[in-house]
C-alpha cells in the first residue's frame, strides 16, 4: 500500500493548464513531490482505488452498456441506439414512467407534511420529549424488508387496515392487490419509513429560529396558526428544501420495500424505472435494455437537481 | 437538541414572555394535551413492531385484528421453529461480518482520504475531489448492473470478500471526515511535528483521536446501513448460505413457513439493529442534525 502511490491521478494533470514558467514549475514540483503530497498520494489512494473501480468505472460502464447487447458469455456487442429505440416503444417503459412519476407526486408530499407536522410537534420542552423523538426514530433504523413484511400484513384483506375501514363500511380488499391503491400503500410506507429522520432535520431547523420572532409575532396579534405559516415555514427553507431532495431522491431510488411487498405488481401497477432495472437486468439478463433506463432514471435525475438547485438559487437571491 | 425552546409556538396563548412559574393552572393542562397527537403518533409508529411481536407469540392462530392481540395463548414455539430453522445463524454471521468489517473499512479508508484532503496540499487534489462530488449524483442503479460484471470478472460473486469491497469506498463518509479534519486546528498537527511525530504518526495519534465522536456518528450510520442493506447483497450472493438476514428473510416468504416463524424470525433480526439504536442514539441523532446544517 505504501510503494505504488507516488503517481499522481491521471485527472490530476487538468487542474493544471497554464504555461509552464520557471516559478510555477517548481510550485508544482513541490505540490508533486514534497514529502506531504507523497503522503497524501498514500493516503487517498485505497479510497480513490476503491471508489474508482467500483463506482466511477461502473458509472462509465452503465452508460457503455446501454450502447451494446451484453451476452451471458460476456461479449458486449455494440448496437447503436437500439436499446434507445426499443424502450421508447416500450409499453412497459412508459407504463414505468407513468408509476415512478404517480408515487413520487404520492411519496414527497406525504413524507413532507408529516415530518413537518411531527417537527413542530416535537419542537418543545417536554418531559418525555426525548422519549417521543427516540420513538419517531424507530422506523428509520429498521431495515425496509422487516418493515415491508409487516406492512404486506397490515394491507392484506383481512389485516388492520381493512378491518378499521369496515367499521366505516368500507370494503377495499387487499391493498397490493389493487391497481390503484398499491402505490398509496407504498407512499404510506415510505412515509412510515422516513419521517423520523426529516422530522430531526426539519427540528434542528426550527430550533435555529430565534425567539424573539415568535415573540414580535405574538405582540402583534398572530395566532399559533399564523406564526407557523408566517414565521416558521418560511424561516424554515433551507431545511425544508434540503428533505425535498432527499426525499426526491429516495422516492426515485425506491426499490427495497417495492421488490419486497409487491414484485412491481399487481399488472405493472407498482413497476418502477428502479425495479424495471432490476427485472431487466437481473430477471431477463437483459443487461444493456436495463442499463439504457438507468440511463434514463440519471437523465430524470440531473433535470431534477437541476431544477431543485434553481429553486434553491432563487430562494436564496 | 439542547437548545433550549423557551417559546412555545403551538400553544394557543402567547405564553413565552411568562416564566414558568406564573402560568396559570389552565394554561399547564393545555400544555399537557399535547401529549395526546403524541401518543397517537408514537402507537401510530409502534403499531407495526407491536404486531409483530404479537403475531409471532401466536402461533397457528388466527392473524387478524384484534385476535393477535387479545388471545391468550401465547406461545414461544415460532421462536423455536425459527432458531432451529439451520440458516438463520448463517445470515446473521454473514450480516455481521459484511457489517463490522464494512465499518472498518469505511472508517479507515475515509479517515485517511479525508484527512489527505482536509490537510496536504497535492497536485490533483481539486479535481479529484470534484469527482468524487460529480459521482454522486449517478443513481446507484445504474451501477449496479456493471459493478455486478465487475465483481462477477473478479471472482467475488458469491464471496465475503466480494460483497464487501464495493461498498468500502463511502463518498458520504469521507466528505463528512473532511469537514471534521478541516476543523482540527493545524496548530495541533504543527506541534505534534515537532516532537518528532511522523506523517503516519500524527494521522494515528493526533487526528484519529480527535475525531472520536464522528467517527463513533459515523460507524453506526454505516453498520446500520449495511446490517439492512439488500439490493447490493440480493444480487450479489445466489446460494442461500451467503444470504445476509434481510435477503433470507425475504426468501422466507416464499417458503412454506407460517405467519407466526415469518415474524419471530423478523424480530430476531431486528434485536441488533435495535441494540445498536438503543446505545448508540446520541451518535445517530447528532449524525442527522449534521447532515441537516450542510
Amino acid at each position: 500500500m505504501t510503494a505504488t502511490a507516488t503517481r499522481p491521478s491521471p485527472a490530476a494533470h487538468e487542474g493544471d493548464a497554464g504555461p509552464p514558467t520557471a516559478p510555477r514549475r517548481s510550485r508544482l514540483r513541490e505540490l508533486l513531490l514534497s514529502r506531504g503530497a507523497m503522503f497524501a498520494y498514500v493516503f487517498i489512494l485505497p479510497y480513490v482505488l476503491f471508489f474508482t473501480v467500483f463506482r466511477i468505472i461502473p458509472a462509465l460502464y452503465g452508460v457503455v452498456l446501454s450502447f451494446g447487447r451484453y451476452s451471458l458469455a460476456g461479449n458486449l456487442r455494440f448496437s447503436g441506439l437500439d436499446n434507445y429505440i426499443r424502450l421508447f416503444q416500450d409499453d412497459v417503459f412508459w407504463n414505468s414512467l407513468r408509476v415512478t412519476a404517480t408515487y413520487a407526486l404520492l411519496a414527497i408530499p406525504l413524507s413532507i407534511v408529516v415530518s413537518v407536522a411531527m417537527a413542530q410537534l416535537c419542537n418543545r420542552t417536554l418531559r418525555g420529549m426525548s422519549f417521543y423523538r427516540a420513538l419517531f426514530f424507530l422506523p428509520v433504523v429498521t431495515s425496509p424488508v422487516l418493515s415491508g413484511i409487516i406492512f404486506i400484513w397490515i394491507f392484506s384483506s383481512e389485516g388492520p387496515l381493512n378491518t378499521g375501514l369496515s367499521v366505516f363500511g368500507l370494503e377495499l380488499g387487499s391493498w397490493l392487490q389493487n391497481q390503484s391503491l398499491v402505490l398509496p400503500a407504498l407512499a404510506l410506507v415510505a412515509a412510515w419509513s422516513s419521517f423520523g429522520y426529516n422530522m430531526l432535520i426539519l427540528l434542528a431547523g426550527m430550533l435555529a429560529i430565534p425567539p424573539d420572532y415568535y415573540e414580535a409575532a405574538s405582540l402583534d396579534g398572530a395566532n399559533a396558526w399564523q406564526r407557523f405559516w408566517r414565521v416558521t415555514l418560511p424561516l424554515l427553507k433551507p431545511s425544508l428544501f434540503f428533505v425535498l431532495v432527499l426525499e426526491t431522491v429516495k422516492s426515485f431510488q425506491a426499490f427495497d420495500i417495492i421488490y419486497v411487498m409487491t414484485g412491481g405488481g399487481p399488472a405493472h401497477g407498482s413497476y418502477t424505472l428502479t425495479f424495471m432495472i432490476y427485472d431487466q437486468g437481473f430477471g431477463y439478463s437483459e443487461f444493456g435494455y436495463a442499463s439504457a433506463v438507468g440511463v434514463v432514471l440519471l437523465v430524470i435525475t440531473l433535470i431534477l437537481s437541476l431544477i431543485q438547485r434553481r429553486l434553491i438559487g432563487r430562494n436564496e437571491s | 437538541m439542547t437548545t433550549p425552546v423557551l417559546d412555545d409556538p403551538a400553544t394557543s396563548r402567547p405564553t413565552s414572555a411568562i416564566p414558568r412559574r406564573q402560568v396559570p393552572a389552565s394554561v399547564r393542562v393545555r400544555r399537557h394535551l399535547i401529549h395526546i397527537p403524541l401518543i397517537i403518533m408514537g402507537l401510530v409508529t409502534l403499531f407495526p413492531f407491536l404486531a409483530m411481536v404479537s403475531i409471532s407469540l401466536r402461533p397457528g392462530e388466527a392473524v387478524s385484528v384484534p385476535d393477535i392481540f387479545i388471545n391468550p395463548n401465547i406461545s414461544l414455539s415460532a421462536y423455536v421453529e425459527a432458531l432451529s430453522y439451520s440458516r438463520i445463524p448463517r445470515w446473521a454471521l454473514n450480516t455481521a461480518v459484511y457489517s463490522v468489517v464494512s465499518v472498518v473499512l469505511v472508517l479507515l479508508f475515509a479517515s485517511m482520504a479525508g484527512y489527505a484532503f482536509a490537510k496536504k496540499k497535492f497536485l490533483g487534489r481539486e479535481v479529484i475531489f470534484w469527482v468524487f462530488i460529480a459521482m454522486l449524483m449517478i443513481p446507484y442503479q445504474l451501477t449496479i448492473i456493471p459493478q455486478y460484471l465487475i465483481v462477477g470478472q473478479l471472482g467475488g460473486l458469491n464471496t465475503m470478500w466480494g460483497l464487501i469491497v464495493p461498498t468500502v469506498a463511502n463518498a458520504q463518509a469521507m466528505f463528512l471526515m473532511r469537514q471534521f479534519i478541516q476543523d482540527i486546528p493545524d496548530e495541533l498537527i504543527d506541534a505534534a511535528r515537532i516532537d518528532g511525530a511522523g506523517e503516519f504518526r500524527v494521522y494515528w495519534s493526533i487526528i484519529l483521536p480527535q475525531t472520536k465522536p464522528i467517527l463513533a456518528t459515523l460507524g453506526t450510520f454505516v453498520f446500520l446501513w449495511h446490517w439492512n442493506d439488500f439490493l447490493w447483497p440480493l444480487v450479489a450472493q445466489q446460494s442461500p448460505e451467503n444470504y445476509v438476514l434481510t435477503v433470507g428473510l425475504n426468501s422466507l416468504q416464499s417458503e412454506a413457513v407460517s405467519l407466526a416463524t415469518l415474524m419471530a424470525t423478523a424480530v430476531v433480526t431486528f434485536i441488533p439493529a435495535l441494540l445498536v439504536f438503543i446505545f448508540l442514539q446520541r451518535y445517530f441523532v447528532r449524525g442527522v442534525m449534521m447532515s441537516g446544517i450542510k
